[in-house]
């Protein structure tokens, strides 16, 4: 049982409700690393100091929010109304347990039982404003004692393995930041690695965007989940990445275009060190990368990712083998970083 | 008993209908010690039976609360692109009144023929990622599959067209007494009648009492059909859930969770045994409620009440949000109170009983005339 991506995928940490994570997160470095500061953001920043052979600034970092829900209003029958915080498709909602506010309170998102739906409602999408939080509370003051308008909730999963493979929720990224605590606890690296793990990535990755600027890096490396989606499909045979194939390499998402020398440094180092990489096939989505590329001027920045089936979902799914392959690729790019890379000639 | 733990272990036991065995262990279990006589039936229902004092021949009265729950069943075992070593994925079809808007996200367990039990969760790909006249739809069965990260070579050896998947659901605690999980539907009123054979074991009856945890309810109440027949109760008592009221639900046909128990009337149920369970009830000074039922069909009271010559039959139902989903909930408080009743209702009964029910229908008749 991999330990530390079971602490980090069951612990708490909505956007802009870090705390509980950021703290697992201190614990789990603090022995590793010279420094840490946080941030007005909540963002955690740490350094390892290197071992002064090369002076090039170098940030990684890996986002340490999750999608969840936020407790909106409480009804008269004791119930709460709530909505998304990042994205979250309505179909995967129904028939949940979560976990609500500080005390983690346990919740159900139930529906009106099938027996009583008009043929119409069977086959439509309920929508998130007409689901309510069940607490088992009896009225609206009996709710308000225990739970608040502003509280976050998360999906109750637990972490577990099956031979390869690991389920549960916040992958994206939790498997980030297992991978960044690795790479901390290792020797020292030529240069002292300033390591991010930051906030609100899930909300319009604004975390990073401070941190890029306040640290100025000469370099970055976003270490992130990207949803897979190799499932058998009829009309698209290729998937654009795909379980247990290895890391995933950005090259191009929705948002930005990955630095193109850093890319071709990471494939390089992954043939070189016999680990295997898949390009993830250029499309939607976005990383960090987009916010820190563009801060205190401009940065070289690319990103390697762990792919998972389900992201944004109660229960998501990661095959070990890829994540262990993002440790040994992440550690092996870095180790082989020089400025020589990014020169304009 | 403590009502949470054993309603825990009854319900995080799998038991989709058809597939009742380990369920049915379970229960049985728990009642040995409790009964005369304990077997299981042909169609799989358990069935004990605990001497009443009275006279032989003995008057008998059947219990019934159904054991299996809704679930899922293998009907494909697909690959990603054919090859062995690629992931493999099962697709699969419902077993009872499965609601399609709650599977993404749930994690179950494949109940393999062949093997160990697999866990798996149903996924599918991303709503934008499928074709346009299924987007604003809940994923349906041709879009959802099984993963249990098994590559198709493994999963095929270990899964067959027709293998069992059960929902997995840990049974929790909310507030004021509640309970939230799985297969409450049926399990509270199993448990209801462990609870009533237990405070039965402490007083006297004179009814032989016929306990039955019926098999296949959800898809077409074959337990109460076979059960009834073979038995040959002189009354019953079938125990259900009913819908709780909740978001979503507040109609009249809706009742209040943790407000005591109903009692069904209408067609499939004897008007005697209705009143005879009101009145046991206000010797209790239980609170309970009548469910008027214009003959719906949905529980095992409809299958019992024509076995053989006709039974008289009523119903007791726990009030139950959520029906037929992974967080089905009830109050701890119904599930004891309709254990109480039933036992109260059992109690009372005498050799008098029969004829009086009988009479009562006769007195009807001559009023309307």
């Amino acid at each position: 049982m991999n330990k530390l991506l079971k602490q980090l995928t069951e612990a708490t940490g909505v956007s802009s409700n870090e705390k509980e994570i950021r703290l697992l997160i201190r614990d789990l470095v603090d022995e590793a690393v010279d420094e840490w500061q946080v941030d007005s953001l909540g963002n955690l920043i740490v350094t390892k100091k290197g071992t002064g052979q090369s002076d090039l600034r170098v940030l990684i970092d890996a986002h340490m929010d999750e999608v969840g829900l936020m407790i909106t209003a409480i009804d008269r029958d004791g119930t709460c109304k709530f909505m998304t915080v990042g994205g979250i498709d309505d179909r995967s909602l129904l028939g949940k347990v979560v976990r609500v506010g500080p005390k983690k309170l346990t919740g159900v998102i139930g529906a009106q039982p099938i027996h009583l739906l008009k043929p119409n409602q069977r086959n439509s999408v309920v929508k998130v404003d007409a689901m309510r939080i069940d607490i088992g509370a009896k009225s609206k003051d009996g709710a308000a004692k225990k739970v608040s308008p502003g509280d976050t909730a998360t999906f109750d999963t637990m972490y577990e393995e099956a031979g390869d493979y690991a389920f549960g929720k916040a992958f994206d990224d939790r498997t980030g930041c297992a991978v960044l605590i690795e790479l901390l606890r290792r020797d020292p690296f030529p240069f002292d690695l300033v390591a991010a793990f930051t906030v609100q990535e899930e909300v319009g990755l604004r975390g990073a965007q401070v941190v890029a600027y306040a640290t100025k890096p000469d370099v970055a490396l976003v270490l992130e989940c990207t949803p897979a989606f190799d499932l058998p499909n009829e009309r698209d045979v290729s998937p654009n990445v795909s379980l247990g194939k290895g890391p995933s390499i950005y090259v191009m998402d929705a948002q930005a275009i990955q630095d193109p020398r850093l890319v071709s440094h990471i494939t390089r180092t992954a043939t070189a060190n016999n680990i295997p990489f898949q390009i993830r096939q250029p499309g939607g989505g976005g990383t960090n990368t987009a916010a820190i590329q563009r801060a205190a001027g401009g940065v070289p920045a690319a990103t390697i990712a762990t792919p998972a089936r389900y992201v944004h979902s109660p229960v998501s799914m990661i095959n070990l083998n890829d994540f262990e392959n993002v440790v040994s690729l992440a550690d092996a790019t870095l180790r082989t970083l020089n400025r020589d890379l990014f020169n304009r000639n | 008993m403590n009502v949470f733990e054993y309603l825990k272990k009854l319900t995080e036991t799998p038991g989709p209908s058809g597939f009742e065995q380990q369920v049915a262990e379970v229960i049985q279990e728990s009642w040995k010690p409790l009964v005369d006589e304990i077997s299981l039936d042909r169609v799989g229902s358990l069935i004990a039976v605990k001497k009443g004092l009275g006279a032989e021949p003995r008057s008998r009265i059947l219990l019934a609360a159904h054991m299996d729950e809704i679930g899922l069943m293998v009907t494909q075992v697909l690959s990603l692109n054919d090859s062995e070593d690629s992931s493999g994925f099962l697709h699969v079809t419902k077993v009872g009144g499965v609601d399609l808007r709650h599977l993404y996200g749930q994690t179950v367990v494949v109940l393999s023929s062949a093997g160990p039990e697999l866990v798996g969760i149903l996924g599918s790909l991303p709503a934008w990622k499928l074709p346009e006249d299924k987007r604003n739809k809940p994923f349906d069965f041709d879009d959802l599959v099984v993963d249990t990260g098994m590559s198709y070579g493994e999963l095929k050896k270990l899964v067959a067209v027709g293998d069992f998947v059960s929902f997995r659901q840990p049974l929790r605690k909310l507030l004021n007494r509640r309970a939230t999980g799985k297969a409450l539907d049926n399990r509270t009123s199993v448990t209801s009648i462990t609870y009533c054979l237990e405070e039965l074991s402490r007083r006297n009856h004179d009814w032989d009492v016929i306990a039955v945890a019926t098999a296949q309810e959800e898809t077409r109440l074959l337990g109460a059909f076979t059960s009834a027949y073979a038995l040959n109760p002189d009354i019953a008592i079938a125990i259900d859930v009913t819908f709780g009221k909740g978001p979503g639900a507040t109609g009249e046909n809706t009742f209040e969770i943790g407000d005591g128990p109903t009692l069904s009337l209408g067609p499939n149920y004897h008007p005697g045994i209705h009143k005879a369970l009101k009145e046991a009830a206000e010797a209790l000074e239980m609170k309970v409620h009548t469910e008027p039922d214009a003959g719906s069909g949905g529980t095992d009271a409809f299958g019992i009440q024509i076995a053989r010559a006709g039974i008289p039959t009523g119903l007791i139902s726990i009030p139950l949000r959520y029906m037929h989903t992974m967080v089905e909930s009830v109050a701890l408080s119904d599930v004891e109170r309709a254990a109480r009743l039933l036992a109260e209702f059992v109690v009372r009964l005498d050799d008098q009983f029969i004829g009086q029910i009988t009479d009562d229908m006769m007195d009807m008749k001559a009023n309307s005339n």
